[in-house]
């Protein structure tokens, strides 16, 4: 069987935050609108919507989420398939795959992926719980472990089999809050010190509040379309040169090693084998850093750096602008913000945003190959995406 | 709120720590699993209900500040990943310690304890935590 290449020919946000005066179907169709324009499509081309979302029913009470965003966008008269995609934390990345394998496939010729979750219409405690259904209810919660709680416990034993350090932890949020800094649309634009999260409050020993994303409003989406076409659209196509899924258990403690996510490993090595490409051809990459011990897991799981080497990688620089290679320009899930099913979208804009060389001030100089990773759960959902500019 | 039954169901072990083990390749594991991941097919019909110990060891923890509602009274706790003697590994609070003596490989058994209440006069949950067992200085 021969799959069409498919390029990325529109992207489209909203800012990310604690958005008040906007309902989560405004936020989802100012991103689809805002990728359909720079796309240069008119309604009538489009094939197919999916849409990325973790948990509507349980954060606005509205299920049935590919149809509203549909029926809001001005499709429903067209009668175009919506679908919905849930993975958790990787309902974003999850979606862009279904959208890429309809296209590669011959299916649809264009087809609008969008990424969307309204968190702070519900308490913090609310919002915990549902980000907690994520992991296993029965035999996890239930019995006293949230979210932050199972993270803890890769931070504690990854410190403890690999030498990771609590400031090396501290690295990372450090880093993309100064990434974070310099994104307009970033929910925290200001920097930190080591200090600002060593003295921020406990949340699940080792993390603090500064080692966690925060609870995030916000939409993402991209448009595709088969390579061949891409030139009709758009100047600067984005081709989505690989795409690799993986599943593990849904409990964390019923994996083999907690230190490593093999789903990571295993997503991305059937994305760079789809691509013919190599970790050292990647010159950004936008990883699922949920947690800050998250991003030193991402780093070492897919290939940048070797297992337990993660966190020195971090302290030294290496992955901050200007390293050896630039993870989470966009100051990723704890500064950019993470509204749960557009992360995996909002991944994939921040790429195509550097490839095309429109990331401003965090712009990393001739990015010709970009990566995200976007992680469902503790590890039980992983998509890895591989973007390269044509 | 979950019903009674939600909870009812998975009493068995949730008291009694029943797991599984697979008669073709040896395993155990816990929670029960219809089929054996390592085995697949060849499990069927070899899969034996057995009652685990409850001893193990504390493979990871983490004291935990914020979170589930239903657990704000007892903040701050120790939640720890335990690998049993017998190989599976679970997740449950640490109860009746001080929180400054557990570490990775501290020896720990099962005890049954309230984990929940639904509301004042709502149904009671109840099921394993952990508690540290004294070992004797080499």
């Amino acid at each position: 069987m021969t799959m069409r290449r498919v390029a990325i020919i529109g992207v489209g946000d909203t800012e990310f935050g604690e958005l008040w005066d906007a309902s989560f179907r405004e936020i989802g169709i100012k991103a689809g609108l805002a990728a359909v324009a720079s796309a240069n499509i008119t309604a009538d081309k489009i094939d197919a919507v999916y849409v990325g979302n973790m948990s509507a029913g349980r954060f606005i009470e509205q299920e049935h989420i590919g149809a509203l965003i549909a029926d809001y966008s001005g499709l429903a008269r067209d009668h175009i398939p919506a679908t919905r995609i849930e993975a958790a934390g990787a309902s974003g990345g999850l979606a862009l795959r279904q959208g890429f394998m309809a296209v590669a496939s011959g299916l649809h010729d264009i087809v609008v992926v969008g990424g969307a979750e309204k968190m702070t219409d519900v308490s913090d405690v609310e919002s915990a719980m549902i980000q907690s259904s994520a992991a296993d209810q029965e035999w996890e919660t239930v019995l006293g472990a949230t979210f932050p709680g199972l993270h803890a416990l890769i931070a504690h034993r990854h410190m403890h089999e690999h030498g990771t350090t609590r400031d090396q932890l501290a690295d990372v949020a450090v880093k993309n809050h100064k990434n974070g800094s310099l994104n307009p649309k970033a929910q925290f634009q200001r920097e930190i010190k080591r200090e600002t999260v060593l003295g921020s409050p406990m949340v699940a020993s080792p993390l603090r509040v500064f080692d966690c994303a925060p609870s995030s409003d916000g939409a993402a989406a991209v448009v595709l379309c088969p390579l061949d076409h891409a030139k009709n659209y758009t100047e600067m196509p984005i081709e989505i040169l690989g795409s690799g899924q993986a599943s593990d258990t849904l409990a964390l403690h019923h994996r083999k090693d907690i230190c490593t996510m093999e789903a990571t490993k295993v997503a991305a090595a059937r994305a760079f084998k789809m691509a013919g490409l190599s970790q050292k051809d990647v010159d950004i990459a936008e990883v699922h850093d949920n947690f800050t011990i998250s991003e030193i897991l991402a780093i070492e799981d897919l290939g940048f750096f070797k297992k337990g080497e993660g966190g020195k990688a971090t302290e030294e620089g290496r992955t901050s602008l200007g390293g050896e290679i630039a993870v989470n320009t966009s100051g990723g899930l704890k500064a950019r913000g993470d509204p749960i099913g557009a992360t995996g979208l909002a991944q994939a804009v921040e790429i195509v945003t550097q490839l095309r060389g429109g990331a401003g001030k965090r712009q990393v100089k001739d990015a010709s190959v970009g990566l995200t990773h976007n992680v469902g759960g503790t590890g039980a959902t992983v998509v890895v995406h591989l973007l390269r500019r044509v | 709120m979950a019903t009674a039954p939600r909870y009812w169901r998975e009493n068995p072990s949730r008291y009694n720590m029943y797991g599984i083990k697979c008669n073709s390749c040896g395993k155990c594991f816990f929670p029960p699993r219809v089929i054996c991941p390592v085995c697949h097919r060849k499990s069927v019909g070899k899969i034996e209900t057995i009652k685990l110990k409850g001893e193990g060891r504390i493979f990871s923890l983490s004291e935990v500040h914020e979170g589930l509602e239903e657990l704000s009274l007892q903040r701050p706790y120790v939640l720890a990943m335990v690998e049993l003697d017998e190989g599976p590994k679970v997740t449950g609070q640490v109860i009746d310690c001080d929180p400054c003596d557990m570490k990775i490989g501290t020896k720990v058994r099962v005890t049954m304890r309230k984990l929940s209440e639904e509301g004042p006069s709502g149904v009671i949950h109840y099921g394993y935590k952990f508690i540290p067992v004294p070992e004797k200085s080499p």
